[in-house]
């Protein structure tokens, strides 16, 4: 359904990302993960046309997208969430979403953005009252704000940007058996950037490892947990998750 | 939704604004009002932008082409205002596209927004006061007396005629306003006004939301100056355009209130009062004096009363309506650098 190839982002002398390449198939969740600076966020930006590629090619459905603006991306079914979730604060939770559903839908109908605004707040388990507002809601409240936002707007692929920063364990696990029910219900294909390990290897078909630009390995996330490159990158950093990580999906694996 | 009650109240006080000048016949107190009518539209005209913070101040020159473009083609052309206004409206319009398009394009927003729309003002200022020979510079305009038709030539004598057409002109600019305020657009525009990026994230295109309210404000500020013109069949660049006339808009909408559909009238009410007071009070003595109080009170309330008197008195008679907007401070932050 998505297939990229050759990405390359440079700013000025600087390259975020160096020709990547990947392919994302059909009802996947693909995980995308990497340490700080390692070109997740601009690759995210690149697949929602927030930037424009440097050169390489975005193919979706069969169609060239890079370079697109955003709202034809969208248009086109790529919703996308913000890693710090960016509400509309003048509107109201219900309106934030309808806003989604009317222009993420190609501006059809009133009706029909407000039925998709509110199966998509039900979806997250959000209020569907018409007047509450978006300054009664917590960290967690927002990141399904944002996730609502996202799914008003009818998407066959869902980018999500760090979508577990600032939460709770508790609320981690929620918001990825979130995920996999809008995967496993909408029939919705994910791709999941995130920065804890733990909870993505556990939800995520595949994972893609970057660092300083760069695809350093892919795969199962048995496999990619246990890549010697992948344990090196997140040393120091992130071992024991990393290594926690691995133990478990080799655990799901063989059991 | 407007509940029974606040239709009924818009339509007694309708009927009662109708029924003025059939009861009430002083020349010089309809006129007042008429003037009130008018400025009251252009004054809405632009708080259709500027309620989303899209802080124009090349305004003055949407009015000063809308009035001096149907005043030209009169006279040159003989061309009926009928025509010539629309005309000129196509040609603010045109102007409005041409400098909004690359400002919406390539992302000049806030205080550089209002710089450009500035130098349009100014601009326009310019050509009318340089192309003298065919406007008058900053002498002045006439459009030629009609020895013909009144209603082909739009020139009537008689104050109750011109009352009723500021009315008609006046209402339609309230009821564009409640339209953009119950239409998704204003959904977009809010959301643009407080993140481009997030707002194109949830489908919206930008640059084209915010390129059709100009258009839009822009077209409803030129007819704005053509019924002035033809109204005070007299025009000075001073007094239909330039940078005094944009910052009266945007003292008057936000005196009055600029999130509630007759703020941009309260704020007419103030100013074309103000000046009048000042003007036979004073007498030419005070001239320019209005713009100096404006300034002041302008300074005044975007600090202590950035929702205008009306949206102040709403908020009071109904503390708690239907959302906290606390956030309406902000659309005016970009009158207050820093803030």
């Amino acid at each position: 359904m998505l297939e990229v190839s050759g990405l390359v982002k440079r700013f000025g002398g600087f390259t975020a990302v160096n020709n990547v390449s990947f392919r994302v198939d059909q009802g996947e969740i693909l995980g995308l993960i990497g340490p700080n600076g390692s070109g997740k966020s601009t690759i995210f930006n690149m697949l929602s046309g927030t930037l424009a590629p440097t050169s390489g090619s975005i193919l979706f459905a069969g169609h060239e997208i890079a370079g697109l603006a955003p709202h034809r991306i969208i248009n086109r079914g790529i919703g996308r969430t913000f890693q710090i979730p960016r509400p509309f604060r003048r509107l109201t939770i219900f309106e934030n979403v309808a806003l989604a559903g009317f222009y993420g839908q190609g501006r059809h109908s009133r009706a029909k953005a407000e039925e998709a605004a509110e199966r998509s707040l039900a979806m997250v388990g959000l209020p569907t009252d018409r007047h509450a507002s978006v300054d009664g809601l917590g960290a967690a409240g927002l990141k399904k704000l944002e996730l609502a936002k996202a799914l008003a707007t009818a998407p066959k692929l869902l980018l999500a940007d760090e979508s577990l920063g600032g939460l709770d364990e508790a609320e981690m696990d929620q918001a990825a058996d979130m995920l996999r029910n809008i995967r496993d219900e909408l029939g919705i294909t994910i791709i999941w950037v995130e920065h804890i390990m733990g909870v993505l290897m556990r939800v995520v078909d595949r994972v893609m490892v970057l660092d300083h630009g760069e695809k350093i390995s892919e795969g199962l996330p048995s496999a990619v947990a246990g890549d010697p490159r992948v344990i090196e990158v997140y040393l120091g950093t992130d071992a024991e998750t990393t290594q926690a990580a691995a133990a478990e999906a080799r655990r799901r694996a063989g059991g | 939704m407007m509940g029974r009650g606040r239709l009924a109240a818009w339509g007694l006080g309708l009927a009662a604004l109708v029924a003025l000048p059939f009861v009430y016949r002083d020349p010089y107190h309809l006129h007042i009002l008429v003037l009130i009518l008018i400025w009251s539209f252009a004054y809405t005209s632009w708080s259709m932008m500027g309620r989303f913070g899209l802080v124009s101040l090349g305004h003055g020159g949407f009015m000063g082409i809308g009035a001096y473009v149907t005043a030209l083609l009169w006279n040159h052309l003989g061309l009926s205002p009928w025509i010539g206004i629309p005309i000129s409206m196509a040609a603010a319009g045109a102007l409005a596209l041409i400098v909004g398009y690359p400002c919406f394009r390539f992302r000049i927003t806030g205080h550089y927004f209002v710089l450009v729309t500035l130098a349009l003002s100014g601009i326009v200022l310019q050509v009318i006061t340089a192309t003298r020979d065919y406007t008058g510079g900053s002498l002045g305009y006439t459009p030629n007396r009609t020895s013909g038709n009144k209603l082909l030539a739009l020139q009537f004598d008689d104050k109750t005629t011109w009352y009723l057409i500021a009315l008609g002109v006046w209402l339609f600019g309230i009821v564009v306003w409640h339209w953009v305020d119950r239409s998704m657009a204003r959904y977009a525009l809010e959301a643009i006004s407080e993140d481009e990026d997030a707002a194109a994230a949830a489908g919206v295109d930008v640059t084209a939301e915010k390129l059709k309210i100009t258009l839009l404000s822009a077209l409803m500020t030129a007819l704005a100056g053509a019924i002035y013109c033809q109204y005070q069949m007299f025009i000075t660049p001073d007094t239909v355009s330039g940078i005094a006339v944009s910052l009266q808009m945007v003292f008057a909408a936000i005196v009055g209130g600029l999130f509630v559909s007759l703020g941009p009238t309260v704020g007419a009410i103030i100013t074309i009062l103000l000046a009048e007071t000042l003007r036979i009070g004073f007498g030419t003595q005070a001239v320019g004096w209005d713009n100096l109080v404006y300034g002041v009170l302008l300074v005044l309330f975007i600090i202590f009363l950035p929702k205008g008197i009306l949206g102040s008195l709403l908020d009071r008679l109904k503390p708690q309506r239907k959302v906290p907007r606390a956030h309406e401070q902000e659309a005016v932050q970009v009158a207050r650098p820093g803030a």
